[in-house]
């Protein structure tokens, strides 16, 4: 029988928030936690947490495992487990609705800070624009982020500031559309990134890139970000 | 209920996957007040999870091709009970829809050529089936619906779009015309009830692959949109008609891209045969869906199956290289190291069939007008109401879908239905007020459940649905099993009926939606059930044993499954094609 630990707060029941524990038979077989999760709502259906698309592409399942952020439906046991004991907290550093379920408000609206849509003023040809492969592998590492927020919410940086660091996440956005050849509005984009707070709260930490269920690198890209902007002020 | 809580909207769209993201924005657009109530943050939709790209002619890789030649392939590939009018609409207006979604961002992989990359699918080809396989699929790697969502729902984002995320659609609001004036939602988050009172409301709730055991569909593809139709008493065409995707993971469930076999892929049995030569010596690992499902169940049925169990068969993807995998089908081999413990550059991946999609659902024209049948047997438009998605039936995909062609019929109805609207909105639509009595009519179904006592856990009885499902109305089909699956659907229903709801709080209380969802979960599968067991023929993907062939004389119709007889009715394919003479019925190989 697994251990398992969950962090437990619904507001309309309880004072303050508890670990609950529970113990699940999982025949030894090496699952993933979400199944777990999906097994613990079978017996105590009053325990709330997100998922959808149970493959690591929709970014609902987001939550604190054993220490670590991740997706729980893409993390095995075997990757989480620790003395026969699993803990599932919800991702740190944002305010709890209930449960595993936390309030995404803040993280939402640093993505939205950054624009996060193709801008280009040009009228558009009677077919697509043309970009080159070379041009579009730019955009790999960049596109494929899930909005899971497993790495905002293990940012130092973005717990201190989260209403002034647009984090992670954001960051790897705003490199998406400065990195892509069909965007015009780089200038606008630098400018709006350009203060003490949005790009250089980042302290290179690299939590993300170590949480990161997709194997993105938002340093990385911040670092590119941080180089367009001292070229422009130059 | 006279102080319930009441938001007013010009359009709502019930969903904010692709096809209602799409509508949403061209209304939007437009600077009609525009709201979307997704039950998910809209980013977290199923469309999410389409894989090898969205089917459309823009002549990239033939600069010869033909929307025509796409046409005729769709046509083919519903077993000709698609309606031709709306596929060719769908075909026609498709290269216009996606330049413009390559225009608001898509990342679409790229030729040397700096066009859109596309991929050969099953099903496609050119020259009215006479040129050999196309390649018309239009690709971002193998995220192609990861890529869509997110830049529709930038787009949106661009034009202040209203997004009410973690809202639950509860029932629809009817005035005393019938017409539709709204829905009752939930905010899950508070457990608020409100009453959103619309001008059109468009459902773009999705599918509704779990009221199957084994599905490559997430788990809020509950049928919340066909439930609430149903429960309102409106008619939902051709929902016998399921597909099952060839390359479920086994086990899992997950999917895995068709465009797989499309970059060169192909399927084994335990001798390591390459079956698929037998059953479509021509398109072979490319034929419809359909055909391909059935051929590995056979190999499956006649011992040939892989695995202890001999209950799968294998996906050969190693022969293709390190290189193409990483490039092509990166997504494909992070799924299957995950869930099938199988590396592709190495190994085959264990796939089973696997139900993925509802072809059939509620009945509209090209507009996203949503229809009912009158006594006479005429369409008749549901006055403020729409949908377009996978919850509506237009229908493109008849009895079978070709893929690729679920994103199309995404962003081009969903674009189309926005049109429409907009244009009724400036000519100016005046539906009466609802009642009191309207909205507590529509709120019924959610004061039973809050005021349960008793009975049993939804995840129990949802389990027990799942199972009848699969083994009564898979794959194949047979008259007197499936009676035996309706004669315990019967015995189900009460239960379903009289599901659990202990936890009463409000906060995020998912228990509540569980509940909410299982109601239509049932109606979906009960309405799939009966139309299953009426139509007594083999087309498309509904496979029969006891009425093996196609009967044109009896079944070249639409099903209408009517909610309160629960019976079915019959209703005309269209064949009414504005640029040529219609395509008649072929007997379909591959």
């Amino acid at each position: 029988m697994l251990n398992v630990s969950i962090y437990r707060y619904n507001p309309d029941v309880d004072a303050e928030p508890y670990m609950q524990d529970y113990k699940v038979d999982t025949q030894g077989k090496d699952v993933m936690v979400l199944d777990v999760l999906e097994k613990l709502k079978t017996e105590d259906p009053t325990l709330s947490f997100r998922r959808s698309c149970r493959e690591g592409v929709c970014g609902s399942d987001g939550v604190n495992i054993s220490g670590k952020n991740g997706l729980a439906c893409i993390t095995p046991l075997s990757a989480a487990v620790k003395g026969n004991k699993l803990v599932i907290r919800p991702l740190p550093g944002l305010p709890v609705i209930r449960d595993l379920v936390i309030d995404m408000t803040q993280f939402y609206a640093q993505y939205e800070k950054i624009q996060p849509y193709m801008i280009n003023d040009s009228p558009a040809p009677a077919i697509e624009r043309l970009q080159s492969p070379e041009e579009r592998a730019k955009l790999d590492g960049l596109y494929e982020c899930i909005l899971c927020a497993c790495c905002s919410t293990a940012c130092p940086s973005f717990w201190w500031n989260p209403e002034k660091f647009i984090g992670p996440s954001g960051l790897l956005q705003a490199y998406r559309f400065l990195a892509d050849s069909r965007d015009t509005a780089t200038e606008e984009r630098l400018a709006n990134l350009d203060d003490p707070f949005s790009v250089f709260r980042c302290h290179g930490i690299m939590n993300c890139v170590q949480v990161c269920p997709k194997g993105l690198n938002p340093t990385k890209a911040i670092g590119h970000i941080r180089n367009m902007l001292i070229r422009s002020a130059t | 209920m006279a102080n319930m809580k009441t938001m007013s909207f010009d359009a709502v769209i019930v969903g904010g996957g692709g096809s209602g993201m799409r509508a949403a924005l061209q209304l939007a657009e437009s600077g009609y007040k525009t709201a979307v109530i997704t039950k998910v943050f809209p980013t977290r939709s199923h469309t999410v999870s389409a894989q090898g790209g969205i089917t459309c002619a823009i002549a990239s890789d033939d600069p010869n091709d033909q929307w025509q030649w796409h046409m005729y392939d769709t046509i083919k590939g519903s077993d000709y009970i698609g309606d031709q009018e709306a596929i060719e609409y769908m075909c026609q207006t498709g290269p216009e829809a996606i330049f413009e979604l390559e225009h608001m961002g898509l990342p679409f992989s790229r030729t040397a050529e700096g066009r859109i990359y596309q991929r050969p699918f099953g099903g496609q080809s050119k020259d009215f089936g006479k040129g050999g396989q196309a390649a018309r699929t239009c690709a971002a790697a193998d995220r192609t619906g990861h890529a869509l969502l997110h830049t529709l729902y930038q787009g949106n984002l661009k034009s202040k779009t209203t997004f009410l995320n973690e809202w639950y659609a509860v029932d629809i609001v009817k005035n005393e015309d019938n017409a539709v004036v709204g829905v009752v939602a939930i905010d899950i988050e508070t457990g608020e009830t409100v009453f959103v009172k619309s001008k059109a409301t468009v459902f773009a709730t999705g599918g509704a692959g779990r009221i199957y055991a084994s599905t490559t569909n997430a788990h809020i593809c509950t049928g919340d949109g066909v439930g609430m139709a149903l429960r309102a008493g409106f008619p939902v065409q051709d929902i016998e008609m399921w597909q099952f995707h060839p390359t479920g993971i086994h086990g899992a469930g997950t999917l895995v891209t068709e465009g797989c076999r499309g970059e060169g892929g192909y399927l084994i049995n335990k001798d390591g045969e390459r079956f698929m030569e037998r059953y479509a010596p021509n398109a072979k690992d490319l034929a419809g869906r359909d055909v391909v499902a059935r051929s590995m169940v056979l190999e499956i049925l006649e011992g040939r199956g892989c695995g202890p169990d001999g209950d799968h068969v294998y996906l050969k993807l190693d022969h293709l290289g390190e290189e193409t995998l990483n490039a092509k089908l990166p997504g494909i081999l992070e799924l299957s190291r995950t869930f099938a413990h199988a590396d592709p550059i190495v190994e085959p991946i264990p796939v089973v069939p696997t139900c993925h999609y509802m072809m059939g659902g509620i009945p509209t024209n090209v507009d996203g007008q949503a229809l009912t049948i009158d006594k006479e047997g005429n369409d008749q438009v549901i006055e403020g109401f729409y949908a377009c998605g996978e919850a509506a039936c237009v229908s493109v995909h008849g009895a079978n879908r070709l893929g690729g062609n679920s994103l199309l019929d995404l962003v081009v109805f969903g674009r189309a239905s926005g049109m429409f609207i907009e244009k009724q909105l400036r000519e100016g639509i005046n539906l009466k007020e609802a009642s009191e009595a309207d909205i507590e009519r529509a709120m019924s179904g959610l004061n039973r459940i809050n005021n349960s006592e008793g009975g049993e856990k939804a995840s129990v009885l949802r389990a027990e649905l799942q199972t009848i499902m699969q083994n009564y109305f898979g794959v194949f089909r047979r008259g007197d099993f499936m009676q035996q699956g309706i004669e315990k659907l019967n015995e189900l229903r009460p239960r379903i009926e009289n599901v659990a709801l202990e936890d009463k709080s409000n906060a995020f209380n998912t228990a509540r939606i569980e509940a909410l969802e299982l109601q239509n979960l049932f109606a979906t599968a009960e309405a799939t059930a009966i139309a299953a067991e009426g139509r007594t023929e083999s087309r498309g993907a509904h496979a029969r044993e006891d009425f093996q062939e196609r009967d044109d004389e009896n079944w070249l119709c639409h099903s209408v499954y009517f909610p309160e007889s629960k019976t079915i009715g019959k209703r005309g394919v269209n064949f009414n094609l504005k640029t040529r003479e219609a395509f008649e019925p072929q007997i379909r190989t591959y």
